[in-house]
């Protein structure tokens, strides 16, 4: 062997380890640095604020946590966000239905009726539901030639939790419709059409074929929706229900712990929007399980725990 | 057969063979007129091949026979029915949808894009139909559609959902699927266009084994090639009109309209 060949050998061999030993040095984020360092600062000031400032007086705030009327207001506000939302689905389907539907006269009446639920301030349509009583004191069915067939007076039934729920839940269905609405439209054509030409019936294709794909285009804003609908339950606080925030209100306006109170208030509301994106989360991962290139790190990491559940209930 | 199946073949001198009979078929969108007189006899069992340039109404033509479209004008009957009608005395009856959904299963239809249900894994899209439609208990269902997938060559992707699976194997699940209705014939709109020219192959193998099998089929494609092989009738639709049609091979050497030659030159 020459030197001229151990020569190159040795090149050979240290050009590979030069490959195996390479360093990669990550680009330096001077910004992000300075960035994170100015938020922590203010955070701490942040924090300190509260935690020292007196007038927020923590004391009284967890002292009042699980008073009996915030847990009465806790649950009714739960209980409106669960009837409204329940019933604003249902309606919202039907009126998306009613929207993609090749009749015009249905088309049109459901094009209406979210203009007009969306267009009025929530505030307005749960005091004129209030206030319906007032203005129309009995609601009647009459048919020609047989007469009235159903009357009832109004104050009867229009108690304020009634009145929050229905104008609520109108409302908010005139939202839910235009989320369906989206969804429904986001599904390709095709499967509709391969779904006609097997023979089903158009209600089955929009049972088994066009709705249930598109919830994966509905949960994620319907997520949403709940939440906010979360919040927009304190309004009924001004037709006199006793939710999270009226109760609040009450012992407030009595002993004058108003921040304390508001902090009883603003914490339950986070316990609630947290435990709802948690739901949220799983419910998105439920129907999107036919499409596996959506998996985040979470996914994977809950799947190795969960083990292989959700692809065994797949399994025929 | 029916006593009404009977009728009509009677009354529109159907040959006995027939399995598609269309006369004088016209649709319109609009003002647009796409089909303007189509006539044509698919024999049962047999293989008739569909071609010409896009636009020219073949989709159209296929959605008629299944009556995915309505019809402006003619007649289509499938084995002696009308699929959207009844006839009574002189009048065609619009049927009910549940009866028009009853006839439309009886016929299959592949789609250029392959339309998989995506919410469902390949065994959940064989028996939907069987199970839905036509109320056939669960297990005997999974059963056939088992069969089914091994005739394709995807026995164990029953579990898998179609995006899990190539356009050629998602399009032969398709086929599976059309044939767990068991149909008197099946539709292709360009089944092939949609693969990679490596997938094209296995769904062609499929389809010949169909034809092999006796399978009424109609078939809208542009492998002239496939068509010259399988096919026992050969069709060149130009303009919402049937220019030409005849024996593949005679056709494919020797077209006798100057617009099927020129066709045939721009795509062989
Ligand atoms: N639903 C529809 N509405 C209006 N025009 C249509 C519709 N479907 C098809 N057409 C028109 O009919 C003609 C024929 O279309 P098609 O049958 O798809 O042709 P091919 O399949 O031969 O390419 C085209 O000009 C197309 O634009
Ligand atoms: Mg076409």
């Amino acid at each position: 062997m020459s030197a001229h060949d151990a020569n190159n050998n040795a090149q050979v061999q240290s050009a590979s380890e030069t490959v195996a030993s390479l360093k990669v040095v990550p680009q330096k984020q001077y910004g992000l640095w300075i960035g994170t360092a100015l938020v922590l600062v203010l955070m701490y000031f942040i924090i300190r604020a509260f935690a020292v400032n007196p007038a927020f007086e923590w004391d009284v705030a967890r002292s009042y946590m699980f008073h009996p009327s915030i847990m009465r207001g806790l649950y009714n506000t739960l209980l409106l966000t669960v009837i409204i939302m329940v019933v604003a689905t249902i309606l919202g389907t039907i009126i998306a239905i009613m929207r993609v539907s090749r009749s015009e006269i249905l088309n049109g009446f459901a094009g209406v009726y979210v203009w007009f639920f969306r267009g009025v301030p929530a505030l307005i349509q749960l005091i004129f539901w209030f206030n319906l009583s007032l203005l129309v004191s009995n609601i009647s069915i009459s048919l020609p030639f047989v007469g009235e067939v159903f009357s009832v007076r109004t104050n009867d039934f229009m108690t304020p939790f009634f009145s929050a729920v229905v104008a609520l839940a109108l409302c908010e269905a005139g939202y839910m419709a235009e989320i369906i609405r989206a969804g429904i439209k986001s599904v390709p054509s095709g499967q509709a059409e391969a779904a006609t030409a097997l023979g089903m019936p158009y209600r089955m294709i929009l049972k088994r074929v066009t709705l249930p794909q598109a919830m994966r285009f509905v949960v994620p804003p319907t997520g949403n929706e709940a939440i906010n609908l979360l919040k927009m339950t304190s309004l009924v606080t001004f037709i006199a229900v006793d939710d999270l925030f009226y109760s609040a209100q009450s012992i407030y306006a009595r002993t004058f712990e108003t921040i304390p109170l508001l902090i009883v208030v603003s914490t339950w509301y986070l316990a609630v929007v947290s435990i709802m994106s948690v739901g949220q989360y799983f419910l998105e991962r439920h129907f999107g399980r036919s499409d596996k290139r959506n998996e985040t790190l979470f996914d994977t990491w809950l799947r190795a725990i969960v083990g292989r559940k959700n692809r065994s209930n797949a399994d025929v | 057969m029916s006593e009404a199946q009977n009728l009509n073949r009677a009354r529109f001198d159907v040959p006995e063979t027939s399995m598609i009979f269309a006369r004088g078929v016209r649709k319109s969108f609009g003002a647009v007129e796409v089909l303007k007189g189509v006539d044509v006899d698919v024999a049962e069992g047999s293989v008739t091949c569909i071609i010409g340039p896009s636009g020219s109404g073949k989709s159209t033509f296929l959605r008629c026979m299944n009556h995915l479209e309505k019809l402006s004008g003619g007649v289509i009957l499938i084995d002696g029915n009308f699929v959207g009608y009844d006839l009574v005395g002189d009048r065609l009856i619009e049927l009910k949808d549940k009866l028009v959904c009853q006839r439309r299963a009886e016929i299959g239809m592949l789609f250029q894009s392959f339309n998989l249900f995506s919410h469902m894994t390949v065994m959940e899209n064989l028996i939907e139909a069987p199970v839905r439609v036509r109320r056939m208990p669960k297990a005997e269902a999974e059963a056939d559609a088992l069969t089914l997938l091994a005739r394709v060559g995807l026995s164990d992707k029953a579990a898998s959902y179609p995006r899990e699976l190539s356009g050629g194997q998602q399009q032969r699940v398709a086929i599976a699927r059309a044939l767990a209705m068991k149909p008197k014939a099946l539709l292709f709109d360009e089944p092939t266009s949609a693969l990679d020219p490596e997938l094209v192959g296995e769904v062609l193998n499929v389809m010949r084994d169909l034809a092999k099998s006796g399978m009424t089929m109609v078939i809208v494609t542009h492998e002239i090639a496939f068509a010259r092989e399988i096919g026992d009738q050969l069709i060149f639709m130009d303009d919402g009109v049937v220019v030409e049609k005849g024996d593949p091979k005679e056709m494919i050497e020797n077209p006798q309209s100057p617009r099927t030659r020129e066709f045939l030159s721009r795509v062989l």
